[in-house]
């Protein structure tokens, strides 16, 4: 009996370093928890585009977990090749600490290391019965929003700078009103979930709330999932682009030897092969044929950049999501 | 045993306790397995022979299988020591074991991400030399170890300090060697509290989330346990996925449920049994 379990044990522990060996090089992807979809239709066609251009297999890993942990763990020795997030100051802490990628680090690829885009828009229950048009409508007495939290999630944060962005651009509109604003907006959340997922759940699954304000590729998440008849999208007015900034994180490609093959992963991103896949994942392409093609699944948007209207990320996270900051002094009011 | 209460108070009570019971555990356990099975068997079968999912139930079994042996050895090593003997430091040592049942998991990971992170002294050097601890399996198996840490231990001290050392007395004194006294004497009367700590620490190992997913990395087919796999699952919206793999835990849970039934009621007969002969030694002696 003992002699068996020694065996089993020591059966199971030699398995374990032998599963790697599949291909010649291996790059791990780490990424943020919704992204697993696009990128499960991109892998096999980088792949396959490597394989002929080359004739080296590469296999791709994938990590995927809420984006600041996941930035958190490759800072703390997570061997990631390239990192894939929602925001840049996701990747810009890998700059801040360790050195892993260097500070101009979006400068290296196109449109500032954005291969693709979302915007947040706004779902509501069926046949819209609280009249929701536009972000003024959200701060109404006796609606309920459903956001998740700007200080956890990258999902929360655009949603909050998407009405801070908005209020800005009224007639009259300034800090103070824009700050009076979303505050109203938010004193009408009953509960503010971690992460983008989490808060989908709770109006869709627990059908708590009104609105939901998430991405426009969410929204087609869920509409895979609970069906198209469900819920209707609304487009405000104006909303923000959410950019998908990717980054090679130098550190690692140059120990383990894999820059060529991370660097050319990246690059696929924007052939166009890779952002037809964007398109088809809701997401909107960089690459004005792809988004032409694809016109019908994206209604023209007034959409503006963060860094835009809010100068610089680093700035937005001070000023705005940093403990004390402009978001806790609206929410902690109320 | 004669009953004091009336009929309808007893009969309430015995609803409330079942009602309870069916709410908080038999529905939710109930729900895991409608859910995982809510579209078919095949699906569900298949949601478990997925490749990603197949690692996820292997690395779970390979943590718990060095966690559980080393805890197992540890655990026996300071019960004795704890409940046997008297030395300076004693409810220090005593304290310190109990510390991974007081410490949060999360900020257990946290700390070894702190220790071997690449950015401690100790990671730096370990980086250095190409060796990954933290977001691979050994800082999978690390984590899992602390939170599994104390139950061996917990469950042998009291049972051995309830035993006495009347027995291991006898023995040394007939010419035993401390080591036959403790194979032939203490283990044997220890043992089913022995498994009973064995089965508490193979659950959690098997079951822990906190520790584990800071330390995880979460690379998929690779260092995802089954509660990481779930989660990442239902995050994605593949419920039957998700509820297959919690099904395996839950599955889990019950059979360690009746073995711990059983082991439960082993230990009441022993106890019984070494009470009965202790009387039995004290009468003969007198």
């Amino acid at each position: 009996m003992k002699k068996l379990a020694v065996r089993t044990l020591a059966a199971v522990l030699l398995s374990v370093p032998a599963l790697p060996a599949l291909a010649d090089v291996t790059l791990l992807n780490v990424s943020y928890d919704v992204m697993r979809d696009f990128y499960k239709d991109y892998n096999p066609a980088f792949q396959k585009h490597w394989k002929g251009k080359t004739g080296e297999a590469v296999t791709i890993q994938q990590s995927h977990g809420g984006s600041s942990k996941q930035a958190m763990s490759v800072v703390g020795g997570l061997q990631g090749d390239v990192i894939t997030m929602n925001q840049a100051p996701d990747i810009n802490i890998l700059a801040e600490r360790g050195a892993l990628v260097p500070k101009d680090w979006s400068k290296r690829l196109a449109n500032d290391s954005v291969p693709f885009t979302s915007s947040t828009v706004f779902l509501v229950r069926k046949g819209n019965p609280k009249g929701i048009r536009d972000w003024k409508d959200l701060a109404k007495p006796g609606v309920q929003v459903i956001v998740p939290n700007p200080k956890t999630s990258g999902n929360g944060r655009y949603s909050y700078l998407a009405a801070y962005g908005w209020a800005l651009k009224q007639p009259g509109g300034n800090d103070a009103s824009a700050r009076a604003f979303v505050g109203k907006l938010f004193g009408n959340a009953p509960v503010l979930d971690t992460g983008g997922r989490a808060a989908t759940t709770t109006f869709m699954q627990r059908q708590i709330g009104d609105v939901l304000i998430t991405f426009e590729n969410e929204a087609e998440m869920v509409a895979r999932e609970f069906g198209r008849g469900t819920f209707e999208v609304v487009y405000p007015s104006l909303t923000v682009s959410a950019e998908n900034p990717v980054a090679v994180v130098d550190k690692v490609v140059d120990k383990k030897g894999t820059r060529k093959q991370a660097e050319a992963y990246l690059a696929y991103l924007w052939s166009p092969e890779g952002q037809t896949i964007a398109a088809q994942n809701y997401l909107r392409p960089q690459d004005k044929q792809v988004a032409a093609k694809f016109s019908a699944q994206f209604p023209p948007i007034k959409a503006f950049r963060v860094v835009d209207v809010f100068g610089s990320w680093d700035k937005v996270m001070k000023t705005h999501f940093a403990d004390g900051g402009v978001f806790d002094q609206i929410y902690l009011k109320k | 045993m004669q009953t004091t209460e009336s009929r309808p108070v007893r009969f309430a009570l015995t609803a409330l306790t079942l009602a309870f019971l069916g709410v908080f555990l038999v529905v939710p356990l109930a729900a895991v397995f409608w859910e995982a099975l809510s579209k078919g068997w095949d699906l569900y079968a298949a949601a478990l022979v997925e490749y990603e999912a197949w690692q996820a139930i292997k690395l779970t079994l390979i943590a718990a299988a060095i966690a559980v042996p080393l805890n197992l050895v540890f655990g026996v090593a300071a019960a004795w020591a704890i409940a046997r003997f008297d030395f300076r430091g004693k409810s220090l040592l005593t304290t310190l074991i109990d510390l991974p049942f007081s410490v949060s998991p999360v900020v257990a990971g946290l700390m070894y991400v702190l220790l071997f992170g690449v950015n401690s002294a100790i990671g730096g050097w370990l980086a250095a030399h190409d060796i990954q601890i933290i977001f691979a399996v050994p800082g999978i198996v690390l984590a899992t170890v602390f939170v599994t840490f104390p139950f061996v231990a917990r469950e042998l001290i009291p049972l051995m300090q309830a035993q006495g050392q009347e027995e291991e007395q006898a023995a040394l004194v007939l010419g035993a060697s401390g080591w036959q006294t403790f194979w032939r004497v203490t283990l044997p009367n220890v043992k089913w509290g022995l498994l009973y700590g064995v089965i508490l620490t193979n659950a959690r190992a098997m079951g822990e989330f906190g520790a584990v997913s800071v330390v995880s990395g979460h690379i998929r087919g690779e260092t995802n346990t089954i509660p990481l796999h779930v989660e990442i699952l239902y995050n994605e919206y593949n419920f039957v996925g998700a509820f297959a793999c919690a099904s395996i835990l839950a599955l889990l849970a019950l059979v360690t449920l009746a073995v711990k039934t059983y082991v439960e009621w082993r230990i009441e007969r022993q106890h019984t049994a070494s009470l009965i002969r202790t009387q039995q030694a004290r009468e003969a002696l007198a």
